[in-house]
This record gives structure tokens, sequence and C-alpha cells, in this order.
């Protein structure tokens, strides 16, 4: 059953690089902090020229692409039939709720008034106009649907916790709070009781939640694009184009397939796994098919809206889409080989280009194409950035513990030939 | 083999939802003079650079009259550690009306007086998730409620002349722009507080299709004094706030923008992909049998497990 294609990683928590990125988040939350008492403009360079920094420009628009890993993932899995890659999309989807979470706590961040936001749940405010008002409810939808997806992970873990050390847990609490021993015993009981109920019946109805979570992401990633629709007059007409949702549709599509090879290659090493090279080869023969559609898109629509000559006008603009777009081409190039596809360095390499130059697509989208008119500059301040690295650390940080606490990543065994059915004694040890 | 078959299905949805993403820069736009029909009623101002003279009674009256309602606060001069002028550079968040001399040689200037345009399509209002920008179908007055307001600040990227103006300082910020004092003086008084304090008839307050007919009569009193354009009157789809001058206008800090408003263009994209909310349910049907198919279609092989999950792996090579 596939529950048992993923396994936790048995290792220690309070790593030299758990320090860092807690010191890190620490910073970041900080700053956040001083932002809810000062006000926006005591931290951040954006001004009613650019109101839109890279709290929403990377934190929003790029993370929620960058964790598309779970979208795209689900796509091959569950709508292409590539069972094969199941073991890949625990991971997938964590970091996708890690992405879509934090970038809801970003936008909560970066709005001046976030006591205000129970308004998108008043029908009567609903502004069905906006893009902005279908996205806030797409990925508040989402991140349901990516904690739900996830939830048998940490059902599987709760039935099968052990009880002596859930006992020494109830013991400590009982001599350090004062909590009663017995009744928290009988409460942890019935949680686990209840997660037993509960997974066998969520199995049942899973499926639909993730293909919701397949609907969810192209409507509001293409919408994504569509918020930027309205600023005709400020975007620089290399990137403003009707074509904009689809555009970001089928970007975040690459980058989710691009990401799960960066996190899959990053995680082996730094966890000291066997490289999944069998899979990562099978998803990379997919991506520059993907990238290829996206090109074609972004050559056509500047033919047919005659702005190809603004390519060639070597100025600032055109230097950032060439660069976009050479980035992109640069690695779905090397992807075209199957040889290279094979090779763990070259797949790592061309994911990244990939990664940033679709990441630079929505950066040239969002702030660099965009000129709000003269006399208006905008650079993020130290603060603003120390506020973005926060947030990745925060969700690095998560990641790595949560792999070690919850049955995340894919089990190890049988991944060169045929996945037995009944487990073979795994090299690391088992969890249960 | 079935692959293929499932492969043409998924292009065939793929290219669907393409055309459907796309398909809405063909359509025809449906309701797009819905705002611009009947328009006798709808206010406006009428400003002329000629008249003038640059005394910013308008901003002082504006503060005074807006001051409470608006959050509108004083803004201090570098020159000025006592705080006896209010000096504001430009727009901001205390500030929703200003005047600015341009000098384009030593004979040849001009003052400008900039506040909210009040579009008949507003971008501000068809971006605002929440409908905290709205407009008056009758008044035509573009309106802000900070009681529903995020702070998601879309309308000021939206705003194709850069009015609307968020309070970077504070707290519990705001957004801040000229609502042609419809809680304020227009309310009491029936005239908005800078035309009221106007000492040299330079803001003239009125119906938009009067104010219309005095600009085309100073137009024809006086040819060759202003640039023959009536700023606002196509600009972005018309706005209720005129301009006249004798200085191009982009000189002046007015942009010079396409006639069609980019609401219309976006919200006829977005209406298209969206339309009766009929391609997301049809999508999320589409997936929904592709994926319990190819749940069915998995050879239940490995025999130690068959209960009920349905996402059972085949680990076909």
């Amino acid at each position: 059953m596939s529950h048992d294609d993923f396994q936790r990683h048995e290792a220690g928590i309070f790593t030299p690089a758990f320090f860092i990125l807690l010191l890190l988040t620490l910073i970041g939350f900080f700053l956040v902090g001083l932002r809810f008492v000062k006000g926006i403009g005591a931290v951040s360079n954006m001004s009613d020229g650019y109101p839109w920094g890279i709290w929403i420009t990377y934190d929003v628009a790029t993370g929620t692409a960058i964790a598309c890993g779970g979208y795209a993932m689900a796509i091959l899995v569950y709508i292409r039939n590539q069972m094969h890659y199941h073991p890949m999309i625990r991971s997938a989807v964590l970091t996708s709720l890690f992405g879509y979470g934090l970038a809801g706590f970003s936008v909560m961040v970066d709005v001046g008034r976030p006591w205000n936001a129970y308004n998108f749940f008043i029908p009567s405010k609903w502004q069905v106009n906006s893009a902005m008002f279908e996205v806030a409810l797409c990925v508040m939808a989402y991140t349901t649907v990516l904690l739900i997806e996830f939830l048998p992970a940490i059902l599987t873990r709760l039935e099968e916790a052990d009880s002596r050390s859930l006992q020494r847990l109830a013991e400590r609490l009982h001599r350090k709070a004062g909590v009663d021993q017995d009744r928290l015993m009988t409460r942890i009981e019935w949680a686990r009781a209840g997660a037993a109920w509960l997974r066998p019946r969520l199995d049942k109805v899973l499926i639909f939640i993730i293909v919701l979570g397949i609907t969810l992401p192209t409507m509001h990633q293409s919408s994504l694009g569509s918020l930027l629709l309205i600023a005709s007059t400020k975007l620089h007409p290399l990137w403003h184009t009707g074509f904009l949702p689809l555009l970001f549709l089928i970007n975040c599509i690459y980058i989710g397939y691009s990401i799960c090879i960066l996190e899959s290659v990053l995680s082996s090493y730094a966890f000291k796994r066997p490289f999944e090279t069998k899979e990562l080869a099978g998803l990379a023969a997919i991506i520059p098919w993907v990238t290829a559609i996206w090109l074609s898109v972004v050559v056509g629509d500047l033919l047919w809206r005659g702005q190809l000559g603004k390519v060639f006008a070597f100025d600032f603009y055109a230097g950032f889409f060439l660069l976009e777009i050479g980035l992109v081409g640069c690695g779905s190039f090397i992807l075209f080989s199957a040889k290279n596809r094979r090779s763990v360095r070259w797949l790592f390499v061309s994911a990244a280009l990939i990664v940033i130059g679709g990441a630079l697509y929505r950066f040239n989208v969002y702030l660099i194409g965009f000129n709000p008119g003269e006399g208006w500059r905008y650079f993020p301040s130290l603060a603003e950035f120390m506020v973005t690295i926060g947030i990745i650390a925060f969700e690095i940080l998560c990641y790595k513990v949560l792999v070690k606490i919850l049955p995340v990543l894919p089990r190890l065994h049988g991944r060169d030939h045929t996945a037995p059915a009944v487990p073979v004694a795994p090299p690391l040890p088992q969890s249960n | 083999m079935a692959k293929p078959t499932r492969r043409g299905f998924l292009v065939g949805l793929a290219v669907g939802s393409a055309s459907l993403a796309c398909g809405g820069m063909a359509a025809a736009v449906e309701a797009g003079g819905e705002a611009v029909g009947s328009a006798q009623n709808e206010l406006g101002m009428l400003y002329d650079a000629t008249r003038c003279v640059g005394c910013k009674a308008c901003m002082a009256a504006c503060k005074r009259v807006n001051g409470d309602y608006g959050s509108l606060a004083f803004e201090r001069a570098a020159f000025d550690p006592d705080g006896l002028w209010d000096a504001p550079q430009d727009l901001s968040g205390s500030t929703r009306t200003l005047i600015k001399l341009f000098k384009q040689s030593d004979r040849e200037w001009s003052y400008v007086k900039y506040s909210c345009m009040h579009c008949r399509k507003p971008s501000c209002v068809s971006v605002c998730p929440v409908s905290a920008m709205t407009r008056d179908p009758r008044t035509g007055v573009v309106d802000y409620n900070k009681d529903t307001c995020i702070g998601c600040r879309y309308c000021q990227v939206a705003c194709a002349f850069n009015i609307p103006r968020f309070q970077w300082d504070s707290a519990t910020p705001q957004i801040v722009k000229c609502d042609l004092c419809v809680h304020t003086n227009l309310a009491k008084k029936g005239v908005t507080a800078c035309a009221e304090a106007c000492p040299a008839g330079a803001i003239l307050f009125g119906k938009r299709a009067k104010l219309l007919v005095e600009a085309r009569r100073r137009l024809a009193e006086k040819p060759g004094f202003y640039l023959d354009h009536v700023y606002g009157e196509h600009e972005v789809g018309g706005t209720n706030h005129l301009y006249l001058s004798a200085l191009p206008f982009n000189r002046l800090g007015l942009p010079q923008l396409p006639e069609s408003p980019p609401a219309e263009f976006s919200e006829k994209i977005q209406h298209t992909i969206y339309k009766g909310f009929v391609a997301p349910v049809a999508l999320y049907g589409a997936l929904c049998w592709l994926a319990l198919r190819n749940l069915k279609k998995q050879p239940h092989d490995d025999g130690s497990h068959t209960d009920d999950d349905k996402k059972e792996g085949s680990h076909e090579s």
C-alpha cells in the first residue's frame, strides 16, 4: 500500500544548520514585529509608485511557483498515471504546503490592514472582477487541500507512535507542568484511535481532494499572471500581454518539476541518501517539452503583438528579457540530451537554470518590467530582504525538522528495480 | 496501449484551457458601455491650469475639511522644524490634492493640480478584492472605505495616474485619495472644498456633461490659447475630473493614455476564463474522471496489500 512508500529520516534535529536557520528566522520575525508596530515604511523601501516589493514578488508570486512541486507531481502521478513517481510525492506536498503557508503568512505581513481580511468570507464584499480575489480564495483553499493531502503522514505517525516515549513525555509534563498524567494519556489514546478511524476513511475520499489540489493551482497560478493585466500602462510591452495567465500557468509547471529535481538532489546530498537518478531522469525528460511550449508562446505572442523589435533594443528591459529566456532555454537544451539526464550534476545544473530563469520571469513581470512613471525607484531594503530570508529559512527549518519526525521521504528500497510490495529490510533503522 | 489516447485527451484539455485563457482577447466587449451610458448626472470638476494662480487654497481647504474623516496630517518640511507650514512634496498618505508648478522656460510655466480623476471605468474599483473601492453609478464618485480595505495596494498598482496613496508609516495604514468630499463638504454644502476655496475660478465643480460644454466653450472662445484637448474626456474611457491646459499634459505629469480602459481588457480575460464558473468545474470534473480511471486501471498486483487504498502504486517500469 502506498503509505509504505515513505519513511522518516533518522537523524538528530539539532544540527549546526538548524541553529543558523533558527537565527535567520528569528531576525526575520523580529523585523516582521517591527513592521506591525512602526508601519511597513519602517522596514521596506516600497513606495506609492512601487506598492508591491519583493514580499509580493518573491514570497507570493515566485514562492508559490517554487512551491508548485506538489502540483506538478500530482499531475504526473494521478493524471498522467505515472505511479512509480508516487514515492516522491509526499516531500513535494510538504514543500508545497510550506511554500503556500508561508506565502499566506507573507501576504498577512504585506497587507496594511490584515484585520479586515475576514471580508474575503463575506459574499456581499466579493469582487469577482478582481484577480486578487480569485488568487486569495484559491490560495487559501489550496493550502487547506495541501494540509489534508499531508494528513496521512501525520495520522500514520500518530497511529504508530511509540507509546513508551509518549508515556515518558506525559510523565515529564506531569512533573513540570502539573498536567494530569492519566487524563493526558487518555487524550492521546483518543487521538490515536481517532487517527486509526480517520485514515482509511480519508484514503477513500483523498483522490477527490488531490484532484482539487490540481484544479486550484491551475486557477490561481494563471490568476497570478492576470494580476498584472490591469497594469497595461505600467508593465513593459515585452511582458504585458493577454497571455499572462497562460504563461504563468505553464511557467509554474516547469518550475514545479525542476524544483522537485533540485529538492531531491539537495536532500539526497544533505541527508546522505542515494540519488533518485532514475525518477529524476524521467522528470527531466518532461521539462524541456513544457519549456518549449512556454518559449513558443512567449515568442509567438511578441510576434503577434509586433513587439519583437523591443527585444533587440538591447536596453535594460531587453537585457532582463534575454536573461530570462536564456536561462530557461539553456537549462532546457541540456535536458534534451538523454545522457545529461542521467547525470546528477547536469540534472542539478539544468534544473537550477530553469528555476532561476522561471523565477526571473515572475520578477520581470512584477518588478523589473514594472515602471510606474518618472521619478519612482525601487530596490529592496536590507530589512525587507531579511524578512524574506527569514521566511525562507523558516521554511527550510520546518522541512528539515518534519522529515525527521514524520514519514515523508521515499522509502529506501527497490529504487533501481520494480519495487517489491513487501518491504525488504531497509538500510536504515525503521521508525515503527 | 492506452497511453496515446490519454495523452491525446490531455493535449485536448490543455489546448482547450489555453484557448479559454486567450479566447477572451478576441471576444467582443459585452458591457463596456455600461458605465458610459447615462452619465448626465455624474459629478466632476474642471481644472483650468491657465487660470490657476498657485495659491494652494484648495490644498489647505481639502486638509481642513477632510482631515478627520480622511486621516490626513500636516507634512513638515526639512527647513521648518517648528512645523509652521504644511509642505507636502507630492500626493501622499496625508495629502489628497496637490498643486505643483511646472516650469518649461522663464516665460512658459503652468500650475497643475493633482487629485483623483474619478474614472468612469476605474481600475482601482475593478481590482479591489473586497469592494473597498466603489464607484457610485449615479454620481460617478469613486469612494474608498477603510473599514473593508485589507491594504493590499492593488489599487495603487492598477491606477494609471498613480493617485491612491498609502500610509507607509502607520501601524494602521489606509489608502488616501480624493472622494470628491462625498462625506464632508459635498454632503454639507453641495460642492467640493477645493472648488469652494478657489479664488481664481480655476476649479469648477458640477455635472460632467455641463463641465464638458464649458470646456469646449473656453476652447472655442480662445483658439490657440489652450491646447485643443480636454484631458479626461476620453482618457482610459473618460474621467469625471477634466483638465484644460496651455502646455502639453504629459509635461504637467498627466500621462498620455489610451482611450480604452485597462480594466476592460483585464476583466474581459478574467470573465472569459471564469464565466459562470463553468470552466473550473469542468476542469475538476474531467480531472476527477481521469484520476479515477487511472486508479481503477491500476492492477492490484501486489497481493499482500488489498486494502481500500485508492492510491495503489503499480510500480510499472
